[in-house]
């Protein structure tokens, strides 16, 4: 079933923006999905993914620019007449027909014939050739999930589009499908493009993230990357958790910067500063709280030279089974989250206990201060 | 007390077949007087068991020609009030105009105005008008109160559809026209059909504004009247009982057919 690498089921948004009245839902956004790929759009409700998305699939016409698949553009393509097919929210399945007149839906009404070779397959493919005759409400969350893929799969479209595909599911099941989707779309080499808005499904499943914040596209890259070096406070923020602290350039020194915080010192490779930097300025300073090592301040004199450190007292430590939490009030930022694994605990480490945090430079990353501390937080709370 | 625990358990059936007894004991009556043979002119009493009506129900001066009328005006009256109230619903839920708020409301005048206060003003409307009264003007009161009962009807069924699924369609490569006939009709259908029904029953039924709009035509509902006055033919239970079994049916045939079809993909 793969396709072969003509580059047709390349996406490639150029200039596309979408208003309506005064209020602009993505702004004009360039962005190319390479053929066979899993592309995640990831963002907070109202961030303009789905609008995005819904303009790839022509239920949304652009306020400006260009679709194009491969080399046709098809901006101004009816969805009926586009090789792309959705997988919805909540599925769309239509309840008048059964689960096999859904899946062939696609075929029968491009004038295919001979469907039941197809849809059998399709069905063994998503394991559901036992419920073909079901009507979807007699099928589970799961179940009809895997119909929707299927219904859009049987069409071999250029490009799958995925709003929200698992946001109706239990979180265990969620995880069992976020796989299953991974396993189909290695399986058949379709182009996806998923969005979400859970960070985690974004980067366990997508090779390319695109994080988007007000209707713009902040930092798209691979997962490991956006989450080692973000380049803004939303994204930094959005994708897991970071401690920023405000600093103040200090001094160069080769290819390190040196930062004033709270009084003490901290040490930021230059290559991993996405502000621009200039003696006296102000840059944030963000470090990942498992990237931080916690040690009693009796014995702070073992921590090797080198590495960051602030002093801090142990406000409170939330222990989840792998690791324990550790939020920690220092002179640089009151709340300094750091997640200790638990391999070998040390029992003074409890709240009202002095210590020194510390992790290697190679860790902190450097962000400009100019944009909102607090970024992308709220929003991550209430998704 | 064996017997107050037995009445306990079942109460809620017996209240249950009571109620079911007081719906049904009308038609009960309508049905064995069917078999009635009146002494007099007035079948209120029952005399003896007898066939004769059943074998000649049309051996009643006028009474079958005014049946067939009242058919005729039921089935058009149907169809016109279900394709009007239909595109009617659709217009209110799926589109966004001025007054649209006012048609929404307005739609349900007619089944708030008293019918007999509407039935006086529409013949003063027609006798302005200067209208032939007749089939017509039975016809086109009979759509106009019909409306506000098919548009409930399907406006429900429309509001509570999903929109995505006509995106699906659409993302399925159905065009605008099959996306209508393949997922928006089917899905609408069971809200046309009880709009449709209702309809029909309702237009059938209907005395006051056909009384007064009818000129000299005769629907069969003027025709009981008319006849209560000097007499009931057994015959009018006859069509009556034949009405009842004919709509019984009709519900059995779809319970079987569904059944059916649900067997058979299980």
């Amino acid at each position: 079933m793969k396709t072969t690498p003509d580059n047709s089921g390349d996406v490639r948004l150029s200039g596309i923006s979408k208003t309506y009245g005064s209020f602009t839902a993505v702004h004009p956004l360039d962005l190319t999905v390479p053929e066979g790929s899993f592309f995640a759009l990831l963002g907070a409700s109202g961030c303009g993914k789905t609008t995005t998305l819904r303009m790839i699939a022509g239920l949304e016409e652009p306020s400006s620019g260009t679709v194009r698949l491969g080399d046709q553009d098809v901006t101004h393509l009816p969805p009926y007449k586009r090789p792309v097919n959705t997988v919805f929210q909540s599925y769309a399945l239509f309840p008048h027909l059964d689960i096999f007149e859904n899946v062939a839906f696609g075929l029968r009404r491009r004038g295919i014939k001979s469907v039941k070779k197809q849809v059998e397959e399709m069905l063994e493919l998503v394991q559901l050739g036992e419920q073909a005759r079901k009507k979807p409400h007699q099928l589970s969350g799961g179940q009809q999930q895997r119909v929707a893929v299927a219904r859009a799969l049987i069409n071999h479209p250029k490009v799958l589009l995925l709003d929200e595909p698992l946001g109706a599911l239990d979180l265990k099941l969620r995880r069992q499908m976020q796989l299953e989707l991974k396993r189909i779309q290695t399986e058949v080499g379709i182009t996806f493009v998923h969005v979400t808005h859970d960070q985690e499904e974004a980067m366990t499943m997508a090779d390319t993230v695109a994080v988007m914040n007000g209707g713009r596209v902040e930092q798209l890259g691979a997962p490991t990357d956006l989450y080692e070096n973000p380049q803004t406070t939303f994204v930094a923020n959005f994708l897991g958790t970071s401690n920023l602290i405000e600093a103040e350039v200090d001094t160069e020194n080769g290819d390190d910067i040196v930062l004033k915080a709270g009084g003490g010192k901290l040490v930021l490779p230059e290559a991993r500063c996405s502000a621009p930097t200039t003696a006296g300025g102000k840059v944030l300073v963000g470090i990942r709280p498992e990237k931080i090592a916690l040690t009693h301040a009796d014995e702070a004199g073992s921590i090797p030279e080198g590495r960051n450190r602030v002093t801090g007292k142990i406000a409170d430590a939330s222990f989840i089974g792998v690791s324990t939490q550790y939020v920690i009030d220092t002179p640089v930022c009151d709340e300094f989250a750091v997640y200790v694994q638990n391999v070998e605990r040390d029992g003074r480490l409890v709240p009202g206990a002095d210590v020194v945090l510390h992790w290697s430079p190679a860790h902190t990353f450097g962000l400009d201060a100019a944009q909102d501390i607090d970024a992308g937080t709220e929003e991550e709370a209430a998704a | 007390m064996p017997f107050v625990n037995w009445l306990k358990r079942r109460l809620v059936v017996l209240a249950g077949l009571l109620t079911l007894a007081y719906l049904l004991l009308p038609n009960v009556i309508v049905t064995v007087f069917s078999f009635n043979k009146p002494k007099g002119r007035f079948n209120y009493e029952w005399q003896q068991f007898s066939t004769d009506a059943w074998q000649d129900p049309c051996g009643v001066a006028d009474m079958c020609g005014s049946l067939s009328i009242s058919l005729q005006i039921a089935v058009w009256a149907t169809v016109g009030a279900t394709l009007l109230g239909t595109m009617i619903s659709f217009a209110l839920v799926r589109y966004r105009f001025r007054a649209r708020g006012a048609v929404n409301s307005l739609i349900f005048l007619p089944m708030a105005m008293p019918e007999v206060v509407m039935a006086a003003s529409l013949l003063t409307l027609f006798l302005n008008m200067g209208a032939q009264l007749g089939f017509w003007t039975i016809l086109i009161a009979h759509i106009m109160f019909c409306l506000s009962f098919v548009v409930t009807a399907v406006k429900a069924r429309v509001m509570s559809m999903d929109p995505r699924l006509e995106e699906a369609a659409r993302d399925l490569y159905a065009g605008p026209v099959q996306t209508f006939v393949r997922v928006t009709l089917p899905i609408a259908a069971p809200g046309i059909a009880a709009g449709a029904l209702l309809s029909f029953a309702l237009s059938f039924d209907d005395f006051i504004i056909t009384n007064f709009n009818a000129g000299s035509t005769v629907t069969f509902p003027m025709f009981v009247w008319g006849s209560a006055q000097r007499g009931t033919p057994v015959q009018i239970n006859v069509i009556g009982t034949a009405m009842f079994l004919i709509a019984v049916l009709f519900v059995l045939t779809s319970m079987v057919v569904s059944n059916r079809r649900n067997k058979q993909k299980a």
